[in-house]
């Protein structure tokens, strides 16, 4: 029969002690999600209705919608988006299925890294540079190129990881019967890292919307009438819209910030929920 | 001895020597397997008998830093003439650690042939069927077909990598410790596939069972601490007398 010695009942409590004290730490990152999130809502009660995210602004901002800002920041993280998840992915097919580990591959590899840690105002300033400089005018061409810069190497690094995640004794055994590396790739790696590609793709769709600094120079204006025409006009945008009328001392109602960062946030929240729910998919159809 | 023309060998390995690094492997193995045979390979733990086999496919590109030099010929090509794909549809190889790749039981034994542009389902269907029945896993997969190959037991699964070695209809046959995760009766019938097998097929069968060499192979080389001790006809190695006394040791359990 089992029995209890005092070490194994010590033991025993410790290890509750243990699970309550890192269940308590990871329950209490729920705490400030609902905390920001109901306070922004409650806030932005009054103003939150369907004119408001489907109307222009009138009355200088203080009334009226938002909408050219949410088209704005639509436009500039969709051509984004589809700049870099191909250069991206094709990028980190690369390196983690053909390349050697040469000097070549090393560099490449610390240029990724260090892409990925360059403050997001740099960025702005060398889309200044580079982008601005090519197109004459800042414009929303500019502001998504330079968003693809900084999302780039966080989407080569995720999809490296995601690459990884595949075994390596699947790519031995298709090459052990003569399949080439871009079949192995084509019929075994890629369907089975998909799930990781996407999440890792959907996860910079927020980034890209959130942040304010690249685009603030590049693209985004504080104020426009009309929907952007083309990629090479200006456009307002909702990180850049919130910034704006945050920092103008008090002349736009509260409600009215609050509304754009709710409306900010729930699109976040929106991409981010999407990218679970992929996961949950592909992992109820993961193979092994 | 009979001595055989060139032609009728599957496999002639010569001189061949294997780095890890700087440590050697393999140091200078001469040796062949003819058509129509089934060339048994003993030894001792890390002999080099799995580094062997890497070389005939040339996997042994897979691990970084191993080099090699000798010469490897398959059907009288060398190895290094080939394109890998070309190379590795010639030659099957099992290797001791079943891989049932993400795919149905169907597709991990149709890949190989798909991947070499056979697409009529008919041709597909009956390569399937056959290499399944030469595995000896017909029987038991026959009515889930469909089923995630990864799903099978470890027995199953080590089955299904020797149907998937035989899919691209290879003429040289490596088996590395195929029966390390197979049950003994499923061993037999493999073992009876083998020796059916032989006459259309080389076959080189690595086993650390050596009572498996004694029934399987017609020549039996002893390979220890990377070199080629003795290559001799099954029953000179493990008769009274074989030339090295080293063999003499190893096949009765009393070495080292
Ligand atoms: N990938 C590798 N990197 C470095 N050394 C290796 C590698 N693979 C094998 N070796 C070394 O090469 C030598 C021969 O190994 P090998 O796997 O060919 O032996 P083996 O005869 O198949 O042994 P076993 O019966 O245990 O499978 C060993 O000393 C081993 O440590
Ligand atoms: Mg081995």
């Amino acid at each position: 029969m089992f029995t209890e010695t005092p070490l194994v009942r010590r033991k025993l409590s410790i290890e509750a002690a243990t699970k309550l004290a890192f269940g308590a730490m990871a329950a209490s990152m729920i705490v400030p999600l609902v905390l920001i999130v109901g306070y922004l809502v409650a806030k932005a009660l009054p103003v939150l209705s369907w004119e408001f995210v489907s109307a222009f602004p009138r009355s200088n901002m203080k009334a009226g919608g938002i909408l050219p800002a949410i088209a704005g920041t639509f436009y500039m993280v969709a051509i984004s988006l589809a700049v870099a998840t191909p250069i991206g992915v094709l990028a980190a097919v690369y390196l983690n299925e053909y390349a050697r580990d040469n000097w070549f591959t090393r560099v490449v590899n610390l240029a990724v890294v260090n892409l990925a840690g360059v403050p997001s105002i740099v960025h702005a300033l060398f889309g200044v540079g580079a982008f601005v400089f090519v197109t004459g005018k800042p414009c929303i061409l500019a502001a998504s190129l330079t968003l693809a810069i900084m999302t780039l190497p966080v989407i080569i690094a995720s999809t490296k990881q995601a690459l990884a995640a595949v075994p390596m004794a699947f790519r031995e055994a298709c090459w052990n019967v003569g399949a080439s590396r871009w079949q192995t790739i084509r019929h075994i790696v890629l369907p089975n890292s998909l799930s990781g590609i996407l999440t890792g793709v959907i996860l910079q769709v927020s980034r890209a919307a959130g942040e304010t600094a690249p685009i603030l120079f590049t693209g985004a204006v504080f104020f426009r009438r009309e929907l952007p025409a083309s990629v090479l006009d200006q456009s307002m945008a909702l990180s850049m819209h919130l910034f704006s009328i945050a920092t103008q001392g008090g002349q736009v109602p509260e409600t009215v910030q609050y509304g754009t960062a709710v409306v900010l946030l729930g699109l976040v929240l929106a991409v981010n929920l999407t990218a679970i729910c992929l996961r949950i998919y592909f992992r109820s159809r993961k193979k092994w | 001895m009979v001595t055989r023309i060139s032609g009728e060998r599957g496999v002639e390995i010569e001189g061949l020597s294997v780095w890890y690094g700087k440590k050697p492997a393999l140091e200078g193995v001469t040796l062949h397997a003819n058509r129509g045979e089934i060339l048994g390979v003993i030894g001792p733990a890390s002999a080099g008998k799995t580094t062997l086999l890497k070389c005939i496919n040339r996997t042994l590109d897979f691990v970084p830093g191993a080099r090699w030099e000798g010469s490897v010929r398959v059907e009288g090509l060398d190895v290094r003439s080939v394109s890998d794909a070309a190379l590795r549809r010639k030659v099957g190889m099992v290797f001791p650690l079943p891989v049932g790749l993400p795919l149905s039981v169907y597709d991990n034994v149709a890949f190989a042939p798909r991947m070499a542009g056979i697409r009529r389902k008919a041709v597909l269907d009956d390569l399937v069927e056959r290499c399944l029945r030469q595995a000896a896993l017909w029987d038991e997969v026959k009515d889930r077909l469909g089923m995630l190959g990864s799903r099978l037991s470890g027995g199953q699964q080590q089955r299904l990598t020797i149907a998937r070695a035989l899919s691209h209809e290879p003429e040289i046959l490596c088996l590395d410790e195929f029966s390390i995760a197979v049950d003994p009766v499923t061993t037999m019938r493999i073992e009876d596939v083998l020796v059916e097998l032989k006459a259309d097929v080389t076959i080189i069968l690595v086993t650390n069972l050596v009572q498996q060499a004694r029934r399987l192979a017609d020549r039996v080389a002893f390979l220890n601490a990377g070199r080629l001790v003795e290559l001799d006809a099954t029953g000179a190695i493990f008769g009274e007398r074989p030339r090295e006394k080293m063999t003499f040791d190893y096949v009765r359990g009393r070495f080292g």
